[in-house]
């Protein structure tokens, strides 16, 4: 066995010979012997697809370049990166990409962080050879949360790959053929009107400007500068390890303090924390849990079981598209963006003397799906739109930058007080398995009375970046409340990707669904992973992230999200009981049935 | 040597009958039956020896593919006819199968018995439609005659939509497995990953009734044609500025000068040899051009062209044509095809300068060794042998 996998196949690049295992693209082999090859189609997310020929080298012996990208190592290749054959055909092909490329980049939200801009500056395009060939393509706009303009479209077909292979929802595809073909939707028609979740994955795995989000800054900079309004600002749990990134950090620090006085900076007039929404939705999603089980098990009544999670809005918009007639599933409880948002307008404004009017909701999200969220018409629960902006983590990036704030320099601050306290609990909500997590700690302590039983209460089981996972965890020692649940094996199960989403919703469907509660991230790795996060995205990044997330969770002094002052505080003073009057009016929801296509 | 249309007709059909392996009236179903008997290996012989290449146009040695195939170690294996005869000016498979559709079908039985494939499938041109009912009816009694005589093999038709792409063997593939024609990365070649990712031995329609004729003639008479590089015979579509035109077997070999005296005007300037994605030979090179695979290779669209035509014209009906027919995935020929449009165009009207006409070819050069599949490498092929051959007519 061991054998086989070992398997090494001798090649020479460049003149150097390397002995790499057998199926290693030629792309990858030069990268052990440090030889960089450029690529623009090539994602390490997505498959290949050998289409935009810039990582092509020459192969003694054969009659055309290969794709390095496409191509496996075979005993005894002989490969050139750097031939003057490759060098041409590498130039000829990126200038052609330029001529068909609306070269606008100075004006472009790209500008500096562009693979073509970057590719085309390493070889030094500085004249164009060929003809123009751009088209001015109508930027669709008329989706809330993600842009799309085709003329600065490379069709690498990175967006589709995305789209299909990551998310199942297909909302991107390839139409026409020749000179004409282009990434469009079915029946070209415009975002807003497809089966899109606004995930964003297109967007994050877009080279250049044609994918963007719809961008909020100037909004927000405008409602600053107003001083007839207070401007409130939440943070999403994952913002926190990777708005870093955008002010030219390592991924994978944590910046939290920075990150609140930065805001502070901004002008934004309270700094608080849609992590404390996350406690919030744990009280009410594990109440809520609890009451499903006690209907199921103990009344023998008629539940939907498992209940889904419901704090993704892309995977919300999937479910609502894909799998309309199992919305009951889903848990009523808000995400915490929109748990935030009617506190902030009805609790929080009282509290400082605020008209609702005169405040503004900022949300800072690793997300675009959370744009499409906001603007929902349920949304409304404050009597005005609940929360009013919502910026990605990109867009936060663009706004320290232009204030010209030196990140590395800032003070640390702390979040403003009432609805600005979290507990680790929340804070884990940004990577995949997180609300599991945080519900589990939870939900154990409220039937047991004691600690959900792992070291370090770091429930392994859930974490990690694997498609489909899942937990048992067997219920002993219930407090006399819940006794009909001595001896039941919980069952839990974490998908991320509606990929996955949709392997577990097909289980589901078909009735053979063996979980209690089950937890879905539109995106891969969950919110640290997310379509509004800083751009690139990759495995190391995410698992970069994720691990800064976890050490957020253990520096924390609360890690269960019953014991967060502010939350018991806020039940004793306004909300008065979990899944209670007023939680109903701000804090659960609806959901509508969409059409499949 | 000027000849009048009738001699030059009584040559021609002297030339035909002599060859005749195509469209000869044979046995398919004694031949099956003796072909039962066959040794795989005597079979594969059989073909080795005939030097048989692929009749598409590419070339690829008949033999090999099979062996691959044949050599692969899968549950289901699969053969495919491709009948998606899209290149401009050929038309010759069209008829081969209105009226040898059973020796298409037996050289793919024979295939299928070879490489060990339980069904086959032939791609049909979305043109050809009319030919569905004909088809079908043969394709059922055929597949009854199969069983009969305990070959395990069914054989089933699937239409294209209109791609020219869809000729390559990838993109076939992709189109029949439902999705968008486009060409795959190689490798893994269609004899092991092929359709749903099975092995499977894709022929030409003219290539599958010649491995036909070559186990019915037990390896004889195709190899006695032809030349070393290029055995055997093929079909011509003769279109154009010619005195006699349509389709026609002849021996693989003849000179173009042979053709030419044979089928042109008399005052032939130029021949497309192979379509849109061949060659263009001009006068002057018409005695030291062979037809095959030493000189000029041909799916069989042989185009002639007389001193009233314009190559400038000729040149861009070609480049118009891939420009459109591209799939559109990858760079060099996206958008080179269209730069080689534009590119004449500009120089033609004197937007840009005679010299950018060397810009194009360089890049036509480098189409031909980054593009993806065939299409966009042999957009080239007609691109620098008009250009250099007939550089005035593209620049005034």
């Amino acid at each position: 066995m061991s054998e086989n996998k070992q398997k090494l196949i001798s090649v020479t690049i460049d003149g150097t010979p390397v002995a790499v295992p057998e199926n290693t693209t030629i792309l990858d082999a030069a990268k052990l012997l440090g030889v960089y090859i450029p690529t623009l189609c090539h994602h390490e997310d997505l498959c290949v697809a050998g289409n935009c020929r810039v990582c092509m080298v020459e192969v003694k012996g054969s009659r055309t370049l290969q794709a390095s990208c496409a191509t496996p190592v075979s005993d005894g290749m002989e490969i050139y990166t750097n031939s003057r054959l490759v060098r041409t055909a590498r130039k000829h092909v990126i200038e052609l990409l330029l001529s068909e490329h609306r070269g606008d980049c100075l004006r472009c939200y790209r500008n500096g962080n562009c693979e073509l801009q970057a590719l085309a500056n390493e070889y030094r395009i500085d004249q164009g050879v060929f003809i123009d060939l751009h088209k001015e393509d109508q930027v669709d706009i008329s989706s809330p949360a993600i842009q799309k303009d085709d003329s600065k479209c490379i069709r690498c077909q990175r967006c589709v790959r995305a789209c299909t292979e990551l998310q199942s929802v297909s909302a991107l595809c390839v139409a026409h053929k020749g000179a004409d073909m282009r990434i469009t939707t079915f029946w070209d028609k415009a975002l807003a009107y497809v089966v899109c979740t606004n995930c964003g994955q297109c967007v994050a795995h877009c080279p250049t400007g044609a994918l963007t989000e719809r961008n909020y800054v100037e909004d927000v900079w405008d409602a600053i500068y107003d001083p007839t309004k207070h401007v409130v600002v939440q943070t999403a749990p994952a913002i926190r390890v990777s708005i870093g990134e955008e002010v030219g950090l390592e991924p994978g620090q944590r910046v939290t303090k920075q990150l609140v006085t930065a805001l502070r900076r901004l002008g934004f007039d309270s700094v608080l924390d849609t992590d404390f929404t996350a406690d919030l939705t744990i009280i009410e999603e594990g109440n809520e849990l609890l009451h499903r089980l006690t209907k199921a098990i103990r009344d023998k009544e008629d539940v939907a079981l498992p209940m889904i999670t419901s704090c993704s809005p892309g995977w919300i918009k999937y479910i609502e598209h894909e799998f309309s007639n199992h919305l009951d599933h889903l848990s009523t409880c808000k995400s915490p963006q929109q748990m935030f948002g009617p506190l902030a307008k009805t609790y929080y404004a009282e509290k400082i003397g605020v008209d609702p009017k005169d405040m503004v909701v900022v949300s800072i999200m690793p997300c675009t799906a959370k744009k499409f969220e906001a603007a929902r018409p349920e949304m409304m629960a404050s009597g005005l739109r609940d929360v009013d902006y919502v910026l990605t983590t990109r867009e936060l990036g663009l706004m320290i930058r232009q204030a010209g704030i030196d990140f590395t320099k800032l003070e640390e601050g702390d979040y403003d007080s009432i609805l600005g306290k979290s507990t680790g609990a929340g804070a884990i909500f940004g990577v995949t398995g997180g609300v599991m997590e945080a519900a589990l700690r939870t939900a154990y302590e409220l039937i047991t009375g004691r600690e959900i039983p792992f070291p370090n209460l770091d429930i392994k089981p859930v974490r990690g970046l694997k498609g489909v996972k899942e937990a048992t965890l067997k219920i002993e020692g219930t407090l006399e409340k819940y006794k009909f649940l001595e001896g039941v094996e919980l069952k839990v199960a974490i998908g991320h990707g509606l990929t996955n989403a949709r392997k577990i919703m097909k289980q589901l469907e078909s009735g053979e669904s063996p979980y209690h509660f089950i937890e879905i991230m539109a995106c891969p790795g969950g919110c640290i992973g997310g379509g509004g996060q800083p751009i690139p995205t990759t495995n190391e990044i995410r698992m970069k992230r994720s691990n800064a997330i976890y050490d957020e969770d253990e520096k924390m002094q609360y890690r269960k999200s019953h014991e967060n002052p502010e939350i018991i505080g806020i039940y004793e003073d306004f909300l008065k009981e979990p899944l209670g009057h007023k939680s109903h009016e701000l804090l659960h929801t609806t959901y509508v049935k969409r059409e499949k296509n | 040597m000027v000849m009048t249309r009738e001699e030059k007709l009584a040559r021609i059909n002297a030339h035909q009958e002599r060859v005749n392996l195509i469209f000869e009236k044979i046995d398919t179903q004694g031949l099956m039956e003796k072909v039962m008997k066959l040794e795989n290996n005597k079979i594969l012989e059989y073909i080795k020896e005939s030097g048989l290449k692929g009749r598409g146009g590419a070339g690829f040695p008949t033999y090999l593919k099979w062996k691959l195939a044949a050599d692969q170690k899968s549950d289901m294996k699969y053969v495919i006819c491709n009948a998606d005869e899209g290149e401009p000016g050929t038309f010759k498979d069209r008829k081969i199968l209105e009226e040898q559709a059973d020796k298409v079908f037996t050289g793919m039985a024979i295939c299928a018995k070879v490489i060990g494939a339980s069904e086959g499938y032939v791609y049909l041109r979305g043109e050809y439609n009319y030919l569905v009912p004909l088809l079908t009816t043969r394709m059922n009694a055929f597949n009854e005659e199969m069983n009969q005589l305990g070959l395990n093999f069914t054989l089933k038709l699937r239409s294209g939509s209109g791609a020219y792409i869809c000729g390559e063997e990838t993109a076939l593939i992709e189109s029949m497995e439902g999705y968008r024609g486009e060409a795959r990365n190689k490798p893994p070649f269609p004899v092991e990953k092929g359709y749903l990712g099975k092995p499977t031995v894709i022929n030409n329609v003219e290539t599958l009734v010649y491995c036909t004729m070559i186990v019915m003639n037990e390896g004889g008479k195709f190899k006695t044609f032809g030349t070393e590089i290029s055995t055997g015979s093929k079909v011509f579509s003769v279109s154009g500025d010619a005195d006699v035109e349509g389709i026609y077997e002849l021996e693989l070999g003849m000179t173009i000068q042979e053709f030419v005296d044979l089928f042109g005007d008399g005052d032939t300037k130029a021949v497309q040899v192979g379509g849109a994605s061949g060659f263009c030979v001009p006068r002057k090179k018409f005695k030291e051009t062979i037809i095959g695979f030493e000189g000029v290779p041909t799916g069989g669209s042989m185009m002639l062209f007389n001193s009233t035509r314009s190559m400038y014209h000729i040149l861009m009906n070609y480049m118009e044509f891939m420009q459109e027919e591209s799939c559109g995935q990858c760079t060099p020929c996206r958008v080179g095809c269209q730069q080689l449009v534009k590119g004449i165009q500009a120089i033609k009207h004197k937007k840009r300068p005679a010299t950018y006409l060397d810009d194009l070819v360089k890049l036509a050069k480098t189409m031909r060794v980054a593009s993806k599949c065939g299409l966009g490498q042999s957009v080239a092929n007609p691109f620098i042998s008009i250009v250099e051959n007939f550089r005035e007519e593209i620049i005034y």
